[in-house]
């Protein structure tokens, strides 16, 4: 098994389509081959043992993906966003390395030891100029893919290792082989290195549809890019879904017609986002996926269908499955368990496991967190209806604990944000010392608008009861994300904590 | 006879198909394409081996063929003119199930 063989696949399927196109600049499915195996070789050549890639969306990912895989050697795409500290302790961790990146940072990162820096320009020129030689790359399903650094908030990052056979089953368990249509297009905004970043070369590539690549992310610039390269098939993150539906404000409609599929995930969607979502984009199918770095991915969809249905329905049973991320790929297994190991019945909350053969749960010097049957602990909490709808209630290391009482932040950010006057919620436990944690909440409210925090409270105690009513409630102008839509709840905990006096 | 190994790349001794095994039966099987045994991806097939008329309905690039009981499934990475066996028996082509793109 190699990432490879998908696009040798690809190539000899549909060899002239466009494989991937950035502004003008387009690769086909030969082209794409071509550059590969020539990368290849400067990989090889340059005797490093990681291919590291330091940019936005540019032709070099894709190009950097598949010629390491070709290499053999892990492809480590690290985040544009980091510090010049934190990038030096990342490279020297991979080092001896092969790193591509942006012109303008070749000077800051050419002291690092063992590092060969190449700009993205010269390693794509030549990559396009070479030849890809024999195919001759390894079949290893245990060699190394992917090392993806976690974007931890606190301590060292983490590297996830994504070996071969965890991604080539991840694409062969949930894409159909050449099933894009030749006019088939999709806008990639998730940085690359983001697992769905990467996911989507892959399943874009085997599918046969064409990845129009956006540099840098804004909400005039996304919907441009959707219009002017008729873009049939989205990924977004929730905050970019939030942002084209501001800039859309007013519009009747989204007016983009060639848009038939938009799939979201990575990280909690607001309800009210996704049904304004589904009133502006009233064509399109939309998909929920959830997945996690460790799984290669979305390990569960939420179908069109069951969007369209829940939409539709009276019955509040339906209506909820909206804010579900629907049922496992048939590929794999899910299980809820307590915190004793104990697997749950229906409709009872405890942790997500998973087991697959898209599971990794492997970091890079730490071993694997993968149980001896296979089963992945994700610290997700969440649970499963009786019809397999499975719906995730945040980080299991997030929920409160209240003088005994477990409760999830999830259920009283979705109370919150069901108050017109609140656009954004987010709810945390505090050090307290009569109920060992208490709750605080940051909300940001509605231009235009006014909520008091007494009106709030009472607003939550009489939809939940006063033991999850949180003690205290803070007026934000914005909530801390990361870039890819993450609520930062640690940073906010701190803040909540350190604004205490 | 051979044991199969899930990730193993094969290739037909007498056509150009090859294929990647998806799923691997216990103990050792006989895997064949074109009627004749499949080889190693790396061996050169010996010469005079020719298509059996009765395995020459061919191989489609990404389809997927399992045996009966689904113990044993590869996927097509070369299209050739044989088709694939095990045992004897004829390899099915197993129909895609579709899934909403998601990535």
């Amino acid at each position: 098994m190699n990432l490879m063989m998908l696009l040798e696949m690809a190539a000899s399927g549909f060899s002239d389509r466009v494989a991937v196109q950035n502004g003008k600049e387009t690769l086909t499915y030969s082209e794409l081959f071509g550059a590969a195996g020539a990368a290849a070789q400067e990989i090889v050549a340059s005797g490093c043992e990681q291919m590291a890639v330091l940019d936005v969306n540019s032709l070099a990912v894709p190009v950097g993906l598949f010629a390491s895989a070709w290499a053999g050697v892990p492809f480590v795409p690290l985040s544009y966003r980091l510090t010049g500290a934190e990038l030096d302790a990342l490279v020297a961790r991979i080092s001896p390395s092969y790193l591509v990146t942006e012109a303008k940072r070749v000077e800051s990162l050419a002291h690092v030891p063992d590092t060969t820096v190449v700009t993205r320009e010269a390693f794509l020129a030549r990559a396009i100029a070479g030849k890809a030689g024999e195919a001759s790359w390894s079949m290893d399903p245990e060699a190394i893919a992917i090392l993806l650094f976690t974007s931890g908030t606190t301590g060292t990052p983490k590297a996830a290792v994504l070996r071969h056979k965890h991604l080539v089953s991840y694409i062969l368990g949930s894409v159909e082989f050449g099933s894009a249509a030749e006019e088939d297009a999709a806008l990639v905004s998730v940085p690359p290195y983001h697992i769905a970043g990467v996911a989507t070369i892959a399943s874009s590539v085997y599918a046969g549809r064409r990845i129009v690549q956006l540099p840098s992310f804004s909400a005039e610039a996304w919907l441009e890019a959707a219009r002017s390269e008729r873009v049939t098939n989205a990924f977004v993150v929730p905050t970019v879904l939030a942002r084209v539906i501001d800039a859309l404000e007013g519009a009747a409609s989204a007016a983009l017609p060639h848009l038939r599929a938009l799939s979201y995930g990575g990280g909690k969607m607001p309800l009210p986002v996704i049904e304004k979502a589904m009133k502006l984009f009233p064509d399109c199918d939309f998909a929920n996926a959830y997945g996690l770095t460790e799984t290669s991915s979305t390990i569960s969809v939420l179908s069109p269908e069951d969007h369209r249905r829940a939409a539709e329905s009276e019955d509040p049973k339906l209506r909820r499955r909206l804010t579900s991320v629907g049922r496992p790929l048939p590929s794999l297994e899910v299980e809820i368990r307590d915190e004793d190991g104990k697997t749950l019945e229906a409709g009872e909350q405890g942790e997500i496991y998973v087991r697959g053969e898209q599971v990794s749960g492997e970091y890079l010097g730490r071993g694997t967190t993968v149980d001896r049957d296979g089963w992945f602990p994700t610290r997700d909490g969440g649970s499963m209806d009786s019809d397999g709808y499975l719906f995730i209630e945040g980080r299991v290391d997030d929920i409160i604990v209240r003088g005994g009482e477990n409760m999830s932040p999830g259920e009283i950010e979705d109370v919150l944000l069901e108050h017109d006057a609140v656009v954004d919620a987010a709810v945390v436990g505090i050090p307290d010392e009569q109920w060992g944690e208490s709750i605080a909440a940051a909300v940001v409210i509605r231009a235009g608008r006014s909520a008091s925090e007494q009106e709030l409270r009472v607003w939550v105690k009489d939809r939940l009861r006063s033991s999850r009513t949180p003690e205290r409630i803070e007026f934000r102008n914005e909530l801390p994300y990361n870039e890819t839509g993450k609520l930062l709840r640690r940073k906010l905990r701190a803040e909540l904590v350190g604004g205490e006096s | 006879m051979a044991q199969l190994k899930t990730g193993a790349r094969l290739r037909s001794a007498v056509c150009s198909t090859e294929v990647m095994v998806v799923v691997a039966p216990e103990g050792e099987v006989e895997l064949t394409c074109g009627g004749a045994p499949m080889i190693d991806v790396a061996t050169t097939p010996s010469e005079g081996v020719s298509i059996s008329p009765d395995a020459a309905k061919g191989t489609a690039l990404g389809k997927r063929y399992a045996s009966q009981g689904g113990d044993l499934e590869l996927l097509c990475i070369k299209p050739g003119e044989g088709s694939l066996g095990v045992g004897g028996a004829p390899l099915a082509l197993k129909e895609a199930k579709p899934l909403p793109s998601s990535d």
